[in-house]
């Protein structure tokens, strides 16, 4: 057992914490200001491969790992939790279902543009109507005769979606059936199909920089070559890359709260109150010492997590304990980090207040803490 | 085009402390960086190749630990690495760091050579145009600019403090990079996987020993020691006299230079 990274890793450590110091930083309050995405950012984000990360190089992957995913995933969300969801949900939740479930053709022309950086990718799964219950999904598909299938139905909190090119889109095939045998996941082309519609960006708390809208589908014909694996096992294939796509929401949640932590830390050595920095007062000591050790127990079930899905042992319990406690653990370290730094820490001028608002999404998405502790009492065959 | 890129590891200078009884840099839990100026030459040497199509080496030498700065500069787009690294090499010299190097680039083989032009560290800004002069190669120093004009023609634009200069040179050349020449890219997340999977030549003193002789390289072939380092000790702020006319402000110059025996 050893809790080190390897120098691969470390250096891979060292690429993305210099890129969000010199490229993200600058522009991550703005970014947040403006509710949106710089497009320039995202290029440069392609160009250097933070949308292929964990993926072979033969398919224009990075080549790395799960490990190096959180890895960046960790140290781009230090900066900046909207970079760490647009990564993630293109990585995880699009490429990963793509990559385990698509055909030899479907790779090809689907996947390797969105892992070589050249597309973007999303995921929609969650309706107005089917949160936590995915299953009460109202999306359709039917079939047509010449084996096509028409789409109908609507999705929300689709992330990326506001200029995502391809889409992993789950709708209903079969009603007659549970929905977890009666669901089917298709590959859909955002930009090219007609009978889309994607909303302005939906106002949120934080994450305002990421691109987050309802995506309407009204009589979208796709061909039958983009289903993807099997008829019926769209279900599956959701639950499989939300158990992959917790990984990264962990190691967001971790970023964001080592971010907070950071700064505060930076602020308490520089700030006098009663004749002293605030941070040699034993009160701020403590609390910044509970704060280091709750981020590094995160970390290691990050990373335990990663681990075990790299080596294909079973992961999706420990993802969701590293879900569930590193959310938690983001969320009492920004709100501390606020109370550290005081009538500061709640001014825009300074991050934490923005880390602070977006820390509480890693609680819902991607499953919300509820969920996790349901995944994690069903593993343990209560 | 063969090109080969020397560069030094140092410590991040941006936090390094002075031990303040031996005046000497504290290392210890200082992060390890590329020199700013050896980034500047590796960027140089990939925008070439990709320009122009280029073998480009990359060159170190250094302790074992300076392998991850090798395997940066593969990250970024070299195509080999060399370490040389070795009890024998310990304790050179500008003079005698460059005649090992010199040594190692004559092994390799190259068309240019392109170092930064001074590293964080010794600020002595001596190895590049030693190197040059052990291996017999014209120079240019403070490159801010460089253009491939075909054949084995380069043309460099080079620094002073006050204009500067262009130079047609010929390779086989040698030319001293400065951080103004380009902005380094980042590694890729590919190319540091690439990366792990190639080898580091680590050339020790045995892969050199027919063209190195041991009497010039090390402590004992370095004809400069450091013997004493020491703090600058800091100078009052000089006095700033406002509001003169041009007569008056000589006057002043003057009894100032009198007031102290100067003149």
């Amino acid at each position: 057992m050893d809790f080190k990274l390897d120098k691969c890793h470390e250096l891979q450590r060292q690429l993305f914490r210099s890129f969000a110091e010199n490229e993200i930083k600058p522009i991550a309050k703005d970014m947040d200001e403006n509710e949106a995405y710089d497009l320039d950012l995202l290029a440069k984000l392609q160009k250097y491969g933070f949308f292929g990360i964990p993926f072979p190089r033969e398919l224009g992957g990075g080549g790395s790992d799960n490990l190096g995913y959180a890895l960046a995933m960790e140290e781009c969300s230090r900066i900046d939790a909207s970079t760490g969801i647009t990564m993630s949900v293109h990585t995880s939740l699009c490429c990963q279902a793509i990559y385990h479930n698509g055909t030899p053709e479907q790779k090809e022309k689907y996947l390797r543009p969105l892992i070589d950086g050249t597309k973007m990718g999303c995921f929609g799964l969650t309706e107005p109507g089917a949160g936590s219950d995915v299953a009460g999904a109202q999306t359709v598909a039917t079939q047509n005769e010449d084996g096509s299938w028409t789409i109908n139905g609507s999705k929300i909190f689709t992330t990326n979606s506001g200029f995502a090119d391809t889409c992993t889109l789950f709708a209903i095939t079969d009603r007659n059936v549970k929905a977890s045998k009666g669901m089917t996941c298709f590959i859909v082309d955002l930009k090219e199909m007609p009978g889309i519609t994607i909303s302005d960006n939906i106002e949120r708390m934080g994450i305002r920089a990421a691109s987050n809208c309802i995506v309407t589908y009204d009589n979208v014909r796709v061909p039958a070559d983009r289903v993807l694996g099997k008829v019926g096992g769209g279900f599956k294939i959701a639950m499989q890359s939300l158990d992959s796509g917790r990984i990264g929401i962990a190691a967001q949640a971790v970023g964001i709260a080592q971010g907070a932590l950071d700064e505060s830390i930076k602020y308490a050595k520089a700030r006098k109150q009663f004749g002293r920095p605030i941070v040699a007062f034993q009160n701020s000591q403590f609390k910044l010492a509970e704060c280091q050790t709750l981020i590094e127990a995160a970390r290691l079930l990050v990373w335990k997590a990663a681990i075990a899905e790299d080596k294909g042992e079973p992961f999706s319990a420990l993802a969701a304990q590293a879900k569930l406690f590193a959310s938690d653990v983001a969320v009492q370290v920004t709100r501390y980090a606020v109370q550290l730094m005081g009538g500061y820490g709640y001014c825009r001028e300074y991050p934490v207040e923005r880390m602070y608002r977006d820390a509480k999404i890693t609680e819902i998405y991607e499953g919300t803490s509820e969920v996790m502790k349901m995944v994690i009492a069903g593993s343990m065959k209560l | 085009m063969k090109i080969c890129v020397c560069i030094k590891q140092v410590p991040d200078t941006a936090e390094v402390k002075l031990d303040p009884k031996t005046n000497t840099l504290i290392r210890d839990g200082v992060p390890s960086i590329i020199n700013h100026d050896d980034r500047s030459a590796i960027e140089t040497a990939i925008q070439l190749k990709e320009q122009y199509g280029a073998h480009v080496s990359v060159v170190c030498m250094g302790p074992p630990q300076a392998d991850i700065a090798l395997r940066e500069a593969l990250a970024m787009g070299c195509d080999e690495a060399y370490l040389l690294s070795a009890r024998e090499f310990g304790g050179s010299d500008t003079y005698a760091t460059a005649t090992i190097i010199a040594t190692a680039l004559r092994k390799i083989g190259f068309d240019l050579v392109i170092t930064g032009r001074q590293a964080i560290d010794g600020d002595t800004a001596q190895v590049g145009p030693q190197i040059a002069e052990q291996l017999h190669l014209p120079q240019v120093t403070y490159a801010e600019e460089l253009k491939y004009e075909g054949g084995d023609t380069l043309i460099v634009r080079r620094q002073f403090e006050d204009q500067s200069h262009m130079i047609k040179i010929k390779m086989p050349c040698l030319i001293t990079a400065l951080t103004e020449l380009n902005e380094p890219r980042y590694m890729s997340v590919k190319g540091i996987t690439s990366a792990y999977q190639q080898e580091v030549n680590v050339w020790g003193f045995d892969a050199l020993k027919d063209d190195l002789n041991p009497a010039w390289i090390g402590l004992k072939g370095s004809p400069t020691n450091v013997f004493q380092s020491f703090g600058k000790q800091l100078r009052q702020a000089g006095k700033v006299m406002t509001g003169l006319s041009d007569e008056q402000a000589v006057d002043a110059i003057m009894a100032k230079l009198i007031e102290r025996h100067i003149i």
